[in-house]
């Protein structure tokens, strides 16, 4: 027979199974050779809390979601277009975001009569209408994998745990992707497991080949690769570019990084991958908890290092005293907080945006800090960097934001060239004449960085107010105000020393868009989708929320109507409105997932026909 | 990559040499204590043994927490950090793995350290971070006004327990030893010779030491310790812990304390049935011994021990996350970020 293969321009695939199916593992490695082909991509790993739930419940549903394409790729998907379905749970839990005429792969051992029972299915979908709108392709995997390794004589759980394998070596058959990249990997992985190695080498192209063979797939795929901007790409997740962003800023600070960190999801992985690159003389320190994470951090960076911590909401609740100090005594500190779904421990594996808030205000007493938002995961990379400079420049804690979202989903990034990333290095006094610790640079207010060491500096730094220029505690009435309004002033002007912000759209019309952090690429999706159609619709995405940029207010200006989709329960429409007295209008999602660029898209719809106020 | 940090230290090195005397040590504040309190005598002595540990001035740091303790660094012409209410230790652990060639001191109390502190004292203490820690422990909360304390007395009436205490105390140096400590001791304000004794041995250990320093509240709580202190009852409640020497106190020296299987008693060194042979002889290197002797603590019927129950060695931790760091440079080459950037799968978009 001969196979027709067909040229699609974007398609999304649905990787699920049980959270020990290793459908993670599947997807990642489908996203590194897309990659690597040279599509545009998106991804989304969806997993549950618990490591092990209970096999086979809807509730124990692991995901993996890449959205790929030879134009670009803004979003993971808001539905997808092919499911692969390794039990019943999974295929009971995705089908709904199954468009309509798609593709159902399914391992059909995963459907005898206890999954069925587990999924909440009183028969099999696989044998009545349930499915009748979908093109449903049915392989025995679990069968088919150990056939391919009978003659192995391996331990039943190998067999069972290299099955993803024969799922990943049909897709990448019926999409046309290479599978040395994926073997080089299993060998460097499995190099001291070769009874491990063999199994998912033999199973990868077990899968291959039996889709080459067989007739079951009657159709292959090809997605020519992107046309990217030219240059030298990598495929990055957000929590790496946020570790290899750390890394740049403290080469370009000529400073040793110094991590104080408790475990924490989703934010550990930049632990785990700073820990890796001791080499780089990068400090990491497991704290006992949250506090000392950056209490220690703040110790580093008294004694001259670029200090950080990194944390997700509940940590960053745990470190808000610690930043007051650091705000008072001023020095600098990079926090990460990858947010996810709270209050209090709330959905600890799901995405959300709702410690704006906790970030801008959360603090006893006056504590302005620079708060910065990273919009995409490799832009987490430039967002830690600038947050990096920021500190180190005007002598303060700053919070960059990430979340969730970000920090698992990955996307290819153009590399930057690092020799071109600008000097961020701090000048240490050294000079005992006229040295006070707290007289402020005449330009960014910043006070001087004198680290222990150095002879006839001593001085003594704490949490209690400061003397104005001598730093010595005082408790004065005029000088509190005085230092409260010089803090603030300090933090104000680093609107300063940032870009003005830009809109993507025309400069005045209907409808502007405003968004901050990991919305960006559903909000473009929705714009793009619109001004194809001639809408007067534009995008304006702040990586900026304090301070803001200069021109926001006269930007805001410009468009009759100010939309700002937010995944919390509306908090920059707060800052915004109360700064500019905008009627703007909100649209928040509140589920632990990211925008559909289609909700958006109908939201906008909405305000251009004049349905909403 | 030579940072900043390398250029200043290597600067200072080129600096005069230092020859500081306990004047050099002491800061243009004023000491803001209440008249009377035993802080001043610990603040004194500080200074004087201060130039005897032959480290330049701008190489120690001094960091507190919150209370009363937690003024020490203003007076003190170091380096300072007076930070936020018991946290002084993780601050502390910062600054000395940032920096491990600085000296690096924690001046903490009962309440600092024991009560809203102590999850990272013991995180300090069990990873042997070589930083310093003098808790001051005079059993009470002043700074807020005389609450009880972790160390108060069961039954201690104050203001916020009018009926008497219900809970049972910490004993320092029994909670510094099950942490994993490599060095503990114990000293008394009124005794300044002790006290700097004991300082400079804090002071010379490599590793986390703990130094527990009984400390007189004349406000709050006085008194307490007088019985450890005053010349009537000082001899028959005190026994100082001697590396080597048996276990001797009383007026006399009549007195002395053997063990009875694992139990310490005291025995009378004058009824002619024991003799200094039968004692105790301190061993500031036996870590079993250091259990027994903490646990004479809260026993009415024994002596206070005071003085190094235990001194032993044990790598740092800053030492070690050194030696990680160097051994990671000289198996993987110093890192290169433009290198590690372009590491992996990458791919070319003509």
């Amino acid at each position: 027979m001969t196979r027709k293969t067909k040229s699609v321009e974007d398609v999304t695939i649905r990787f699920a199974g049980d959270s020990g199916d290793g459908m993670q593992f599947t997807g990642t490695q489908f996203t590194n050779t897309t990659a690597i082909f040279g599509n545009d991509l998106s991804t989304l790993p969806d997993y549950p809390a618990e490591i092990r739930a209970p096999q086979g419940t809807t509730f124990g549903v692991s995901g993996f979601q890449i959205h790929f394409g030879s134009t670009e790729i803004n979003t993971p998907g808001d539905t997808f277009d092919v499911l692969v379905a390794m039990n019943a749970a999974a295929l009971k839990v995705n089908l709904r975001s199954l468009i309509k005429g798609g593709s159902i792969i399914v391992n059909t051992d995963g459907f005898n009569e206890k999954n069925l029972k587990l999924a909440g299915y009183s028969e099999n979908p696989l044998h009545n209408h349930t499915l009748a709108d979908y093109s449903v392709y049915e392989v025995d995997i679990t069968k088919l994998t150990s056939l391919a390794l009978q003659d192995l004589n391996l331990a039943p759980k190998i067999v069972d745990r290299s099955k993803n394998l024969f799922a990943l070596g049909m897709m990448f058959w019926i999409y046309h992707r290479p599978l040395e990249p994926t073997i080089k990997w299993l060998n460097e992985k499995f190099s001291k497991k070769p009874d491990v190695l063999e199994a998912n080498l033999r199973v990868l192209k077990a899968g291959w080949n039996f889709s080459e063979t067989t007739e079951i797939f009657s159709v292959r795929y090809n997605i020519a690769p992107a046309k990217l901007y030219p240059g030298k790409y990598r495929n990055i997740t957000g929590n790496q570019a946020t570790a290899w962003g750390l890394l740049a800023a403290a080469q370009k600070a000529r400073l040793t990084l110094f991590l104080g960190s408790y475990p924490i999801t989703p934010a550990s992985d930049i632990l785990h991958e700073l820990a890796k690159h001791k080499n780089f003389g990068v400090k990491t320190f497991q704290a006992e908890d949250e506090i000392a994470g950056v209490t220690s951090a703040i110790g580093a960076a008294f004694a001259g290092s670029l200090g950080v911590t990194t944390t997700s909401g509940p940590g960053l609740a745990l470190k808000t005293e610690a930043l007051g100090l650091a705000v008072m005594v001023e020095l600098p500190l990079v926090v990460v907080d990858v947010q996810r779904s709270g209050p209090s421990t709330g959905l600890p594996t799901k995405t959300e945006q709702a410690d704006l808030m906790q970030a801008l205000y959360g603090r006893n007493g006056e504590a302005p800090l620079p708060v910065i938002a990273a919009s995409t995961p490799s832009d987490c990379f430039n967002a830690v960097f600038e947050s990096a400079r920021i500190a180190i420049k005007y002598m303060t804690p700053v919070i960059c934001l990430t979340d969730g979202y970000l920090a698992n989903g990955s996307e290819p990034w153009l590399i930057p060239n690092y020799d071109q990333l600008p000097n961020i290095a701090p000048s240490f006094p050294t000079e005992p004449d006229g040295f006070f610790p707290y007289a402020r640079n005449e330009t960014t207010l910043a006070r001087p960085w004198a680290i222990p060491g150095t002879p006839g500096l001593e001085h003594r730094i704490g949490g209690l107010e400061k003397q104005n220029i001598t730093g010595n505690v005082n408790y004065e009435p005029e000088n509190h105000e005085v230092m409260v309004k010089l803090r603030a002033e300090k933090i104000a002007r680093v609107a300063n020393d940032i870009p003005m912000a830009e809109v993507d759209g025309d400069a005045h019309g209907d409808v502007l868009v405003v968004g901050w952090g990991s919305t960006y690429g559903a909000i473009r999706t929705a714009v793009q989708r619109h001004r194809a159609k001639g809408h007067s619709v534009a995008h304006l995405h702040l990586t900026y929320l304090h301070p803001l940029q200069k021109n926001i207010g006269e930007l805001l200006s410009n468009y009759k109507k100010i939309l700002i989709p937010e995944i919390n329960n509306g908090q920059l429409i707060h800052i915004l409105r109360s700064q500019y007295l905008l009627p703007a209008i909100g649209l928040n999602k509140i589920q632990g997932l990211p925008f559909r660029a289609e909700e958006i898209e109908i939201k906008i719809d909405e305000l251009l026909k004049g349905n909403t106020p | 990559m030579t940072t900043l940090v390398d250029t200043i230290i290597e600067q200072a090195q080129t600096a005069n040499p230092s020859n500081h005397s306990s004047k050099d040590f002491q800061s243009d504040q004023d000491v803001r204590w209440c008249p009377g309190c035993g802080d001043y005598s610990i603040l004194a002595q500080a200074q004087r043994i201060m130039p005897d540990l032959g480290i330049p001035r701008h190489n120690i740091v001094f960091v507190s927490g919150i209370g009363c303790s937690s003024r020490f660094p203003y007076y003190m012409e170091t380096y300072g950090f007076h930070s936020i209410h018991g946290r002084a230790t993780a601050v502390a652990s910062g600054v000395k793995l940032a920096r491990p060639d600085l000296s690096v001191w924690v001046v903490t109390g009962d309440g600092d350290g024991m009560s809203i502190g102590g999850n990272h004292l013991i995180h300090l203490l069990r990873r042997n971070i070589d930083v310093n820690i003098l808790l001051f422990n005079n059993q009470i909360y002043g700074l807020t006004k005389g609450q009880y304390s972790p160390t108060s007395e069961k039954g201690k009436v104050t203001k916020s327990t009018p009926y008497g205490s219900l809970d049972y105390p910490f004993n320092p140096v029994a909670l510094a030893l099950g942490a994993g400590a490599t060095f503990v001791a114990r000293t008394i304000d009124r005794d300044p010779k002790h006290l700097q004794q004991m300082l400079k041995r804090a002071g010379h250990h490599v590793g986390t030491s703990f130094v527990e320093v009984y400390q007189n509240c004349n406000v709050f709580n006085d008194g307490t310790f007088s019985h450890l202190t005053e010349k009537g009852t000082k001899d028959d409640y005190v026994v100082f812990l001697e590396h080597g020497k048996p276990l001797i106190f009383g007026k006399a020296n009549d007195k002395g304390i053997r063990l009875s299987g694992f139990t310490p008693e005291v025995v009378s060194l004058t009824d002619g049935k024991y003799s200094a042979n039968d004692l105790i002889i301190h061993n500031e290197h036996d870590t079993t011994l250091s259990f027994i002797l903490a646990n004479m603590t809260y026993n009415e019927f024994l002596p206070r021990p005071l003085g190094i129950f235990l001194d032993i060695a044990r790598p740092s931790y800053d030492f070690e996350m050194q030696k990680q760091i160097e051994y990671a440079k000289r198996k993987r080459g110093e890192g290169d970020m433009s290198a590690l950037l372009n590491s992996g799968e990458t791919w070319i978009i003509q």
